[in-house]
């Protein structure tokens, strides 16, 4: 369903092996740590929000007194009055109101002109390239795998609540954990007594076939330690259109999926989980055709559970600890096409929000005349960005993880 | 690689380019012997099943139509459709046709969500099984401007002037050639050689109109190209095209392992200048790879359903639609809603914690109205076996036996269970 993604980057960046140890690793588990080995009040903790789909960048920072963005998208452009200003000629889409209030605050930082060079314009191989870190040639693993790796290879220091585990959290040795969101009512009698049973591990099957054992035997664990309704979160639980990588125009994204996944991780900080880095996605921003509509309704989706899930963690001493970082794999090109729609761009935002955000802007606005071929050129790297949450927020040095040489941005306070 | 025996071969095959064998078909299968199997397996016939669920007549209703009657009338020609083609997936005496069209559907993948009429996704899934056992290219000239493929990828609007790369892209990504094999500039060409095509919908058509398309010349990967027929022309001709063709059937039908060299020479020499997908598929079917024992496909959850659906002898639509359409779902595969232009994943990602609940509340709801006679009848103490033997399934892991072993007199739990079963899972 929403897998599919996923599952191409597993297999183009040769991870697919790795992700598999992470079925092993359960609700349970993490119940257990957080009971003996909660995390200490006051650690930072990194939620990666993953947007599919290609976002568009200038409709979402708009450069709405910018004649020439007026001119290259009339149709598609938000006027001055529309936006919510927030300085140097800049407004907020108007879906994102709840964002517009943490901005004012002082907790929003936007980082502007963030791509890599040359940028990919594959909805699979960018978003490869941004998972794994590696613009230059594929990786096999993830930049939050790395980190797990040389940083006590702990699965349970990285939570998906995705359905399948993103590649970004797949490391050489070491996976995060992708942890199941949904209600799951087990049947009672001799049928679930022999379900039950059926999720053992047998020594002479194939590796997929032992595979799905694993998933049955996890599907217990889970619902003998957190009850049937796990996950069935306020908002509309349900995994179903979790990330959907080219959704909305193609096949919407469920309403409340992002909010949901969000209700869970305040959850887990709040208790104390031993998660360092949490991932959350949503799909459905590849708006080729009629974007302006489908956009704001994705864009006030995510800033409905963007804005609550960081209202919610600044009221608690765990919670102020927490660092959102959201990101696209690309952002559309300048001019609208004849659709009332963008193409497959480069540079676009990156947001980065939470109480220890130092708020405002980082990085260079793209000009809108000087241009690559009709694209925005990038100012910022995205791995500058990774550089500063992992040197900030995880307090590890990115080198092992990012390769020598990387700047950490002013975005999050010492 | 350890091969897997003769009749496990037969077995694979009835699974991998079938759909699951019937009631006695393995045997005759085995019996006749495994290039026999094959050859009348991808021989076109007589098919007495797929004419006995004819497709259905859809009107042109919107789904997002404003009057509740025709947003009623849309939803149900929707789930109408899903329940059809379970319906003749289930039924065909020849399911060859229907697994390649399937996997078109898979490899041109088109949803509903966005092209939002029942009829035009119709009538690109008969196009694809007009061509799906053809001549690629046949069936590429016609995915191209498909009424439904036009709306799922926006070429409906892609003019002269004002061009919407979002088909270009796909085909060249997805459809023909793969990613790295063409330039951002040979995308902005290809899109403009697509230019003014527009849907009919209505009439499920698709036409030209002058006025809006760019009539070049076009340069796409050196070569020189006017419009959609000699775009994919010029695509499908490009030696890299049928290696990616090969690749994906290869992955689908064989093996998560790629195809060794001299196993991908021989699907590219089998599918040829005639780009023929019979061709290639039964020299998949040949490759030695596919008797290796380590060449275990997960099935994915419509074809897991289909074959359960074949072995129970029971249409779908006889089955409760809520629990039907609800376990789809559940399963994260809806017939004609793919998640997104790049189909539905491969492999362990259909091995969830919550698919595997789901997987045995749909197996309840087939036990509830399929024929299971062949375990009822058998003692209490052949059943398990039995129940292997009913699902096609080449036997049971000690574990899954030791599981199943207490269901023995609940025979309807016991096949319910073992659809459930790891082994269930997967096409081994």
């Amino acid at each position: 369903m929403n897998t599919l993604t996923r599952r191409r980057f597993l297999l183009a960046s040769g991870a697919a092996t790795v992700a598999a140890a992470a079925v092993g690793v359960g609700w349970k588990d993490l119940a257990d740590r957080t009971r003996t080995e909660p995390l200490p009040v006051g650690t930072r903790v990194l939620v990666v929000v993953t947007l599919y789909g290609g976002n568009d960048g200038l409709n979402t920072v708009v450069p709405a007194g910018d004649p020439v963005y007026q001119s290259a998208r009339p149709d598609l452009a938000y006027g001055q009055h529309e936006v919510l200003d927030i300085g140097e000629g800049l407004g907020l889409n108007p879906g994102l109101a709840g964002l517009k209030q943490q901005w004012d605050n002082g907790t929003l930082a936007i980082v502007r002109g963030v791509s890599y060079p040359k940028p990919d314009h594959s909805h699979f191989r960018s978003m490869d390239i941004w998972q794994t870190a590696s613009p230059d040639h594929p990786a096999g693993t993830g930049w939050i795998g790395r980190w797990l790796d040389a940083n006590g290879r702990d699965p349970l220091n990285a939570v998906s609540l995705e359905p399948v585990l993103p590649p970004l959290l797949a490391g050489a040795t070491t996976a995060g954990a992708a942890l199941p969101l949904r209600g799951l009512a087990l049947p009672g009698g001799p049928i679930g007594t022999a379900f039950t049973a059926l999720g053992q591990a047998d020594d002479g099957e194939s590796a997929l076939q032992a595979y799905a054992a694993r998933s049955i035997d996890d599907l217990h664990r889970t619902v003998a330690t957190f009850g049937e309704d796990v996950g069935v979160a306020q908002g509309g639980a349900a995994a179903r259109g979790v990330g959907l990588a080219k959704g909305g125009q193609k096949g919407r994204a469920q309403a409340g999926a992002l909010a949901a996944q969000l209700d869970v991780v305040a959850r887990c900080v709040e208790a104390g989980a031993p998660a360092r880095v949490y991932s959350v996605s949503l799909g459905g921003f590849d708006t080729h055709a009629d974007e302006r509509s489908t956009q704001q309704r994705l864009l006030t989706e995510v800033d409905q559970a963007v804005s609550g899930f960081l209202t919610r963690m600044a009221s608690s001493d765990r919670g102020r600890g927490v660092v959102l970082m959201a990101y696209s794999e690309f952002g559309r090109r300048v001019v609208a096409n004849a659709n009332e729609g963008t193409d497959h761009g480069t540079a676009g935002p990156v947001f980065v929000a939470g109480a220890p955000v130092r708020g405002g802007f980082v990085g260079a606005q793209p000009s809108l005349t000087d241009l690559d071929d009709g694209d925005l050129k990038p100012t910022t790297d995205f791995r500058d960005v990774y550089a500063t949450m992992l040197a900030d927020v995880l307090g590890a040095d990115p080198a092992p993880v990012l390769g020598a040489g990387r700047s950490t941005l002013p975005l999050v306070s010492a | 690689m350890t091969p897997i025996g003769e009749r496990d071969a037969v077995r694979r095959l009835l699974q991998r380019l079938g759909l699951g064998a019937r009631r006695g078909e393995l045997d005759a299968a085995a019996a006749a012997g495994f290039d026999a199997t094959l050859d009348s397996l991808t021989t076109p016939g007589p098919d007495q099943g797929a004419a006995a669920t004819p497709v259905p007549t859809l009107s042109p209703v919107d789904r997002k139509a404003q009057d509740p009657a025709s947003a009623q009338t849309a939803q149900a020609e929707r789930a109408q459709l899903v329940m059809w083609w379970l319906d003749r997936m289930a039924a065909a005496d020849r399911p060859f046709p229907e697994r390649v069209t399937w996997f078109w559907h898979g490899h041109f993948a088109t949803s509903i969500q966005k092209v939002r009429f029942a009829s035009l996704m119709a009538v690109q899934n008969a196009t694809q099984r007009r061509l799906g056992t053809g001549d690629f290219r046949a069936l590429a000239q016609a995915m191209v401007v498909d009424p439904a493929m036009l709306v799922w990828l926006d070429g409906g609007g892609n003019r002269v002037g004002k061009p919407n790369e979002n088909l270009a892209r796909e085909f060249m990504e997805l459809f023909t050639l793969g990613v790295d094999h063409y330039t951002e500039t040979d995308v902005r060409s290809a899109a403009r050689a697509l230019t003014g095509w527009a849907v009919n919908v209505p009439t499920a058509t698709t036409s030209l109109v002058p006025r809006r398309h760019d009539p070049g010349p076009e340069t796409v990967l050196g070569r020189s190209v006017t419009d959609a027929p000699s775009l994919v022309d010029q695509l499908v001709s490009l030696p890299v095209s049928p290696q990616f063709i090969a690749g994906r059937v290869w992955t689908r039908f064989v093996s998560d392992t790629p195809p060794d060299q001299a196993t991908l020479a021989a699907l590219v020499n089998a599918y040829g200048s005639g780009h023929d997908i019979t061709a290639l598929l039964r020299a998949a079917a040949r490759a030695p790879a596919f008797r290796d024992s380590a060449s275990v496909l997960v099935r994915e959850p419509v074809l897991w359903l289909v074959s359960a659906l074949r072995a129970l002898n029971l249409p779908a639509s006889k089955v409760t639609p809520a629990a039907l359409a609800g376990g789809l779902t559940g399963l994260g595969q809806v017939p004609f809603a793919p998640p997104n232009v790049g189909g539905w994943p491969a492999g362990t990602p259909w091995l969830t914690t919550a698919s595997a609940l789901a997987r045995l509340n749909v197996a309840r709801s087939l036990v509830a109205v399929g024929d299971f006679s062949p375990v009822a009848d058998a003692t209490a103490a052949e059943r398990v076996d039995a129940t292997a033997a009913l699902l096609g399934l080449p036997g049971f892991t000690e574990r899954t036996t030791a599981a199943l072993a207490p269901l023995a007199r609940m025979p309807s739990q016991l096949v319910a269970a073992a659809l459930a079963s790891p082994e269930s899972c997967v096409s081994a």
